[in-house]
């Protein structure tokens, strides 16, 4: 129950934040606050519960499930582990900060924009949550179409284009997924009679390794497209660019992960052997990511596209580590997830904290900055660090995790990878340089943070620590997910033979029941 | 005739009784109101009397008609179409047209016509629904005299359809030289005693396909699409491109089944490349249009695509899904077709994109619906729309035709792009003052907001709840 309120909540949020507006737009942002932090509030409650509970539990923590096409075997089925808790936090967490931060930034058509804020939201939640393959891409669908109108109507200049950009690249990738989900159904019900899109039942489905190859590839395809990885990512640089910042903050925060947690969700479980198999390449060119978007970040003089640049290059370990296949890189890549979420978010924050100040994105514009602003200063060394991969701070923890997983797989690559490390080094200097340091530019005075702006840094800058110094709670959380997800990939890696997966699969399902 | 055969018939009774009672109607007294009353009226009656009176499963009506639930199905999806269609077009023509009340009775032949399509199992039934909806589609087209595209339209509509009438009338003669027979069914017995296809057969298939593929407007056969989209007058177009077009799709799905189409490689093979080219055709053309009725003339194009992906998948999941996909796709466009009424002013159709400029903050409940409408055009999920390709994809993969469901996925991503177009259109922040409405008594707009407003919910519930439908479509299908 608890689940679907989630996804209810925000849903009925949103409409009621876009009524509100008709008469009142402090009311709207309020609505929509609340409703955010409520879930957040909720949320945690439910993760210090689990953490006090005791380890042997099974994986799954809640379960939900009602019919609801049963013509298709189709239930509206949300479940809830350690992996989708944590991305249950991070999504509350983060929209609560794009409510924050929007609330002065958006003067127009204010209802409407809470109501899509919320909706994504919706959308996003109920990815992390449906256990069921057609609603996985119902949602997954679902946050589109809101993303969509927050980057064309309260985007910057060229929002037009992002927008368009955006919504064909993942939707059309989305197809090829919901072929390959169709495929696989298909395969299950010829092999079994039953015709379901249930994620556990699918899990033990026996395909034909030649088809099973198409299948991967389709799903691999719409989560690549989101992650992204090059060549696929063409959409990120623009479309985070003219998003408004809550936009910019949800995309990079959230909707990548999606991509991530897609991989780390259905990839790995339902296609062992093939992504075994194209591992190799896979790692490879999530090497090339890093190295590439490190470059290309280190190029800019769009500051929100050279924070977007930096995510190309962040994602990269994270196909480094998903193909791993091992726990250490894996709990790295769920760290990872977490850690570029709140430190990109908060580089996007930055960067439109600027931009209502100066109205300019440019950051050849821009220096001098720390005099002016020097809290706004501070925070933007410490997330540029956090981006560099400093030891102390969140994302240290995660790439150092990744590189250690992986390099029990493979050398090179790791070796290569690790040069990303200093890439990072280098245009996240070059950010504080060219923002904060040198000649003043701006004439005109700049304001320092105003307190709702402080709070929303502050907070930021608190996990960030926290997560560095104390990242056990967020390991111990998923470690049970993990291992779910890679007992099916353990058994024919070391042994080299095909251990029927199915009987370990069901025997997690019905532990959890 | 027994009493089975005329309650079995009395739908379409229904309808021709109508069409007398207006012309007798409009030689005592014109009034708009009343025979608008009597058109929604008979349409509803119709409907009611299809689904209340409790009929055998199937039931033939020897030699023209067959009652099964296929047939049954899309009478009542045909009937309320058109009702719908009858609804918005009161406004519409309550300002335009001095001599408005014609069109009715053109409105219910037209229906009859598109009715008898669907349960005919004779090449008789066929021609004789076909001519009856042309000819009053001819009329209709043109209605709006005074407009010069109209009866450009008008003209172009007649000479092709009459052409196309007449490939098709050949055709038939074709298959009855080498058969014997016009029944679809013994037609069908004929040619499963043959391993191929005589060469005077696939000749007479071939004219078949050429006058059918006319009425559909697939590629090639689709030249006179858009003008005539454009130059009709906004109901009737909304009615081509659904009520006529869904009338032959449900006979083409008979007659193909029943001659065990799927047998025949020819066959199969000319379908698939048809069905290519339309969606390829239909998507691009609708790429480069800056007139929206054309545009949505051009994606009707790539939607009859769609559902004769199901067609060709077929089975039963291939019927359903041609079924479901014909109600979402309905819906669309009645509801899209019906903000363009309602958006329009006296002297022409809203049907520039540059009149939806901004439309999202001068009438955000309008511009909102018609977001939905076009979202479900493009498939998105919460919309009937994606249900609907869902099941054409699912039917699709499940008799393994990939390369139709490829293409299909390729059209979706291609559609995608000129439907969200006309949303960023809309959500543009510059406001153009376009005039005022004409005042109307706002009682007129109340009926064709109410419609669309009743469509748009349709629209979503199809879209989040499906199961009912589903389950309808297959109780009618299978009994």
């Amino acid at each position: 129950m608890i689940l679907s309120g989630f996804i209810l909540s925000f849903m009925i949020g949103g409409i009621l934040a876009w009524m509100a507006a008709l008469k009142n737009l402090v009311l709207a942002r309020w609505i929509s606050l609340i409703t955010v932090c409520f879930n957040l509030f909720i949320v945690i409650i439910l993760w210090v519960q689990h953490l006090q509970g005791d380890e042997s539990q099974s994986a799954w923590i809640l379960d939900f499930s009602l019919p609801w096409i049963p013509r298709f075997g189709i239930g509206f089925h949300l479940a809830l582990d350690g992996l989708s808790l944590l991305m249950l936090l991070l999504t509350f967490f983060l929209g609560a900060l794009s409510v924050l931060i929007s609330w002065k930034e958006i003067q127009h058509q204010v209802g409407l924009y809470h109501f899509c804020l919320l909706w994504v939201l919706a959308g996003i939640t109920g990815v992390f949550l449906a256990m069921d393959l057609f609603l996985f891409f119902f949602f997954w669908e679902v946050m589109l179409i809101p993303m969509f109108f927050l980057i064309i109507i309260w985007g910057h200049e060229n929002s037009r284009y992002a927008a368009f950009k955006f919504f064909i690249f993942t939707q059309a990738s989305g197809l090829l997924m919901l072929v390959a989900i169709l495929g696989l159904y298909f395969v299950h019900a010829n092999q079994t009679g039953t015709f379901t899109f249930d994620y556990f039942q699918l899990l033990g489905a026996d395909i034909p390794s030649g088809a099973a190859m198409w299948l991967m590839l389709g799903f691999l395809a719409a989560f690549i497209v989101k992650l992204p990885v090059i060549p696929f990512h063409t959409w990120l640089p623009d479309a985070h660019s003219q998003a408004p910042t809550a936009g910019s903050l949800i995309l990079a925060g959230l909707l990548l992960k999606t991509g991530a947690y897609g991989l780390l969700r259905f990839i790995v479980p339902l296609f062992r052997d093939q992504a075994v198999a194209i591992a190799p390449w896979a790692m490879a060119i999530g090497v090339f990511g890093i190295i590439y978007g490190a470059i290309l970040a280190f190029s800019q003089t769009d500051l929100k596209r050279l924070v977007a640049y930096t995510s190309v290059s962040h994602m990269g370990f994270i196909m480094l580590g998903v193909f791993s296949f091992n726990m250490i890189a894996t709990q790295g890549v769920v760290m990872q997830m977490i850690t570029h979420g709140i430190s990109t978010g908060a580089l996007f924050i930055l960067a439109g904290i600027i931009y209502e100040r100066i109205h300019t994105r440019d950051i050849t514009r821009m220096g001098g900055f720390w005099k002016s602003m020097p809290f706004l200063g501070t925070c933007g060394l410490i997330f540029a660090m956090a981006s560099l991969g400093l030891p102390g701070l969140g994302n240290f923890v995660a790439e150092f995790l990744v590189l250690v997983g992986a390099w029990q797989a493979t050398h090179k690559l790791t070796i290569i990878a690790t040069i990303g490390l200093v890439a990072a080094t280098i245009y996240s200097l070059r950010i504080l340089q060219k923002v904060f340091y040198g000649n003043q530019s701006a004439t005109h005075g700049l304001a320092d943070l105003s307190f709702r702006e402080k709070l929303v840094m502050i907070v930021l800058v608190v996990s960030l620590i926290w997560l560095g110094l104390f990242p056990q709670p967020v390991l111990n959380t998923s470690r049970p997910s993990v291992n779910v997800i890679l007992e099916t990939t353990a058994s024919s890696d070391e042994n080299g033979t095909r251990n029927p997966k199915i009987i370990t699969i069901k025997q997690k399902r019905y532990t959890h029941e | 005739m027994s009493k089975q055969d005329l309650l079995s018939i009395m739908p379409l009774f229904i309808l021709t009784s109508a069409a007398i009672l207006i012309l007798f109607s409009i030689s005592i007294k014109r009034n708009h109101k009343v025979i608008f009353g009597i058109t929604i009226f008979s349409l509803l009656a119709d409907f009611i009397f299809l689904s209340v009176v409790k009929t055998p499963v199937s039931w033939i009506v020897e030699p023209l008609f067959v009652f099964d639930g296929f047939g049954k199905f899309n009478l009542g999806l045909l009937l309320l179409t058109a009702l719908s269609l009858a609804m918005l077009s009161y406004a519409y023509f309550e300002q335009r047209e001095e001599r408005k009340e014609e069109y009715y009775i053109l409105l219910i032949l037209a229906t009859l016509g598109a009715c008898t399509l669907t349960i005919s199992k004779h090449f008789i039934s066929l021609f004789l629904g076909l001519e009856i909806l042309s000819v009053s589609l001819y009329s209709m087209i043109a209605y709006l005299r005074k407009r010069e595209r109209s009866d450009e339209g008008g003209i172009k509509y007649l000479i092709i359809a009459a052409c196309s009438s007449a490939f098709l009338l050949f055709g038939m003669a074709l298959i009855y030289y080498v058969t014997g027979s016009m029944e679809f069914a013994s037609i069908g017995v004929y040619l499963s005693a043959l391993h191929e296809l005589p060469i005077i057969m696939i000749a007479g298939f071939g004219f078949l396909i050429v006058g059918i593929g006319f009425k559909l407007g697939i590629v090639p056969f689709h030249m006179w699409t858009a003008d005539v989209y454009e130059g009709a007058p906004l109901p009737v177009t909304s009615f081509l491109a659904t009520v006529s077009k869904g009338g032959v799709v449900a006979l083409l799905v008979r007659f193909y089944t029943q001659v065990n189409g799927h047998q025949h490689d020819s066959i199969v093979g000319t379908f698939t490349v048809l069905v290519i080219a339309s969606m390829f055709v239909g998507n691009f053309l609708a790429l480069q249009q800056q007139n929206v009725k054309r545009l949505l003339a051009y994606s009707s194009i790539s939607h009859l695509g769609y559902i004769l992906v199901a067609f060709i998948a077929g089975g039963q999941l291939g019927l359903e899904a041609v079924s479901f996909y014909l109600v979402a796709y309905f819906i669309t466009t009645v509801g899209a077709f019906g903000i363009l009424t309602y958006l329009s002013d006296k002297d022409r159709d809203a049907e520039l994109l540059v009149d939806f400029k901004g439309l999202f903050w001068r009438r955000p409940w309008t511009a909102t619906s018609f977001s939905a409408m076009l979202l479900s055009l493009a498939g998105i999920p919460l919309t009937a729309g994606f249900v609907g390709k869902f099941y054409i994809v699912a039917a699709g993969v499940s008799s393994s035709t990939w390369l139709l469901v490829t293409m299909l996925i390729v059209n979706s991503a291609i559609g995608l792009f000129y439907y969200i177009r006309i949303i960023a259109i809309m959500c543009e922040k510059e406001h153009i003052e376009v005039q005022t409405q004409v005042e109307l008594t706002p009682s007129i707009y109340l009926i064709s907001g109410f419609s669309v407003a009743v469509l748009t919910i349709a629209l979503l519930w199809v879209g989040v709840f499906p199961d009912e439908l589903i389950a309808l479509i297959q109780s009618m299908l299978n009994p």
